[in-house]
């Protein structure tokens, strides 16, 4: 699942949490500090929504929904983030905002709420080629390449790199990368899981191995992290 | 899934510019066949499959029908490493049929494939790991003794010797070939190499093992260097085994671990070490197939000479090695008597077969044996009630000849005609004046 288009997210440094939500679930977005920042950073296509939190600095977070909606290409769908004592403040801002969610959050919750919201914007995932330090997986010829040398996988190969490489610094679990990409019907359990991160981990050779991490009694994980501490 | 499978390999052989993808299988003996078709006709076989006449494959031979198809397993659909770019080329293993799509008795793959869904039907998954030892030779066509290449010992380093190179870049294409490799070293016996696979599913791991023992040899012939899977080819020093490391998945859970056995053996390990013991004389035959491999198994060279078990005793038949950190999941048997010049699809075919027999009737597992069974004379083991394995082919044919379960477990056709192939190799042997009788009997009679 991958969206089609860029959120603009308030603020420009937006809470840990926030940010690693928006990034499992494969939203692009850019941080807005103001007003300005929001108008210099808009892509040519126009915003496909925004995250304004509100909960931290209410008189900047609505202040940005407005200039949202005045922008040239108006943002149609604002995602807005209260406290619980902030709700009485929705009243009278119901042009400012098409859906709530009180903090904190559950990043499930939030998850799902933007994934309704946005629904029509990744339903279909559009890339073509996957890139990673080094690793190109082109998905429409199935060729995937290291620093430009072809890597000759075999089929599973191919699939478990390609979920990998899609949600690189992710940590699955064998059960869930077993589920979802060898289906559920699969009989050979979870050691298969680790038959394929060895026979991959072989073939990336000892320079690039060490890209499929263990993470000991949880899974696997395809590159650094990217929310160390 | 399937056709995703074929869609991808499809892709592969034009995006990659595949000249030519060969066709692998196996004859009984384990030799391993292929031939080669274009990559137009790719799409072809992986739909409808490819015929071909079996009549010239050995035990393939029927008397009313030699057509049969080779149909593509796509999932092993490999580019070959050591093959030029501009004319790359790929192989894929195939399973044989019968022309109407029936899979054909006489093909190993298929006969591996029918045993593991008699495991899987006890929702069991069967795990492989071997230690295959073999030697480089200088090559020589005079029908001479074999010329070691270097005389170091086990675990030497040998860093300027060419096997030493050689065995590096064997692991390299293994590798760059979806077979991981765990260890390797320089084993006992001069030119003697030992290489030590990861484990996965027996099917794959069969797979692997034919594509191994072709890749060993590929890349020493490159170097003119011939390198051999033969039990015993130097008379006085260790064969070559192939150790096979066992254990039994139920889902995710390890069936042959137990946290309140001393051994950490479950009561599923047992049975199928005592199955494995029961029959141990009768699958030895199909471990052991050649007159050659009967020259391994004598006392003094690390081979199994009796039917026992030991937690630490290389004498036996079974090892129970000790995990390493204590990891349930590595908690696993060691078959030690066969070699590498089995068919590892039948010697897993009866093998597994011995096992879930004992699984099945509960068989209880005697015990152990840890004294050295080598210094035992024959009234100690017989009072322990120890026997030995087969002494020869033709012990090993007579035993295997009565049973049952490995005439179920290969099927009638390939249990028949393994019985008379093997059976005029050890006429043809009996025959033979040896250069012993020679030296022995010449002068003195």
């Amino acid at each position: 699942m991958t969206s089609t288009g860029l959120l603009a997210v308030y603020p420009d440094n937006p809470s840990v949490d926030l940010a690693r939500t928006l990034d499992l679930a494969n939203f692009a977005w850019k941080g807005v500090a103001n007003p300005e920042t929001l108008v210099r950073l808009q892509p040519t296509e126009g915003w496909m929504g925004a995250v304004v939190a509100c909960d931290e600095d209410p008189e900047g977070g609505w202040a940005l929904c407005r200039n949202l909606r005045r922008l040239d290409r108006p943002v149609q769908r604002i995602l807005v983030l209260i406290t619980g004592a902030q709700i009485a403040d929705l009243e009278m801002r119901d042009n400012l905002f098409d859906d709530f969610l009180l903090t904190p959050f559950h990043p499930r919750e939030l998850e799902a709420r933007l994934r309704h919201l946005f629904y029509n914007e990744i339903s279909a995932p559009s890339a073509v080629v996957i890139e990673h330090a080094g690793l190109r997986l082109n998905l429409e010829t199935y060729q995937a390449t290291f620093d430009g040398r072809p890597l000759d996988l075999t089929y599973m190969e191919y699939e478990l790199l390609k979920y990998f490489a899609h949600n690189p610094g992710r940590v699955y679990s064998r059960e869930v990368l077993l589920s979802e990409v060898w289906g559920y019907e699969y009989f050979g359990g979870a050691r298969t899981v680790d038959v394929h991160v060895r026979r991959l981990r072989a073939k990336l050779g000892e320079e690039h191995a060490h890209l499929i991490e263990t993470v000991r009694s949880v899974g696997y994980r395809f590159g650094a992290s990217k929310w160390q501490g | 899934m399937l056709d995703a499978q074929r869609d991808y390999v499809l892709r592969t052989v034009e995006e990659r510019g595949i000249r030519l993808v060969r066709l692998w299988f196996t004859d009984v003996l384990g030799t391993l066949k292929s031939f080669a078709i274009s990559p137009a006709e790719m799409e072809n076989a992986l739909n409808d499959g490819m015929s071909f006449d079996g009549s010239s494959i050995d035990g393939y031979g029927r008397v009313q029908e030699a057509d049969v198809l080779a149909l593509p397993d796509p999932n092993t659909f490999e580019v070959l490493p050591w093959v030029d770019a501009k004319s790359a080329e790929a192989r894929v293993f195939c399973d044989i049929a019968q022309l109407d799509g029936t899979p054909f008795e006489g093909d190993p793959r298929q006969v591996l494939r029918r045993n593991l869904e008699a495991a899987r039907k006890l929702g069991l998954v069967f795990y492989v790991a071997p230690d295959v030892e073999y030697f480089y030779f200088a090559p020589r066509n005079d029908g001479g003794r074999p010329v070691p290449l270097d005389q170091g010992g086990f675990f030497d380093l040998t860093t300027t010797d060419i096997t030493s190179s050689l065995r590096k870049e064997t692991i390299r294409t293994l590798e760059t070939m979806s077979i991981p490799v765990e260890y390797s070293f320089h084993e006992d016996s001069p030119s003697q190499h030992e290489i030590d696979l990861r484990h996965t599913d027996a099917l794959t791991m069969a797979d692997s093992i034919m594509t191994f023992r072709f890749v060993v040899k590929e890349i020493a012939a490159m170097r003119d260097v011939h390198a051999t899977f033969m039990p015993k080819p130097l008379e006085g020093v260790q064969g070559s085994g192939m150790h096979l490391h066992l254990s039994l998945f139920e889902g995710d859970m390890n069936a042959f671990h137990s946290e309140s056995d001393p051994y950490n053996l479950s009561d599923t390990a047992k049975s199928f070490m005592a199955g494995l013991l029961r029959h141990a004389a009768e699958i030895t035959a199909v471990t052991n197939q050649t007159v050659n491999s009967y020259k391994r198994l004598v006392p003094g060279f690390e081979a199994p000479v009796h039917v026992s078990w030991a937690r630490n005793n290389r004498s036996g038949l079974i090892r129970v090695p000790v995990p390493k950190r204590g990891s349930e999941l590595a908690t696993r048997i060691e078959l030690r008597s066969p070699d590498p010049a089995c068919n590892p699809y039948l010697a897993f075919s009866v093998i597994l077969a011995a096992g879930l027999r004992g699984i099945e009737e509960g068989y209880e597992l005697p015990s152990e044996a840890d004294a050295n069974l080598f210094e035992m004379g024959d009234a100690a083991l017989t009072k322990l009630g120890i026997e030995q394995l087969p002494q020869s082919l033709n012990d090993a044919l007579r035993v295997m000849e009565s049973s049952q379960l490995v005439a179920e477990a290969l099927g009638e056709h390939i249990f028949e005609w393994f019985l008379r192939n093997k059976r005029a190799e050890w006429r043809k042997y009996k025959t033979h004046v040896s250069q012993f009788e020679i030296d022995t009997y010449l002068r003195s009679l």
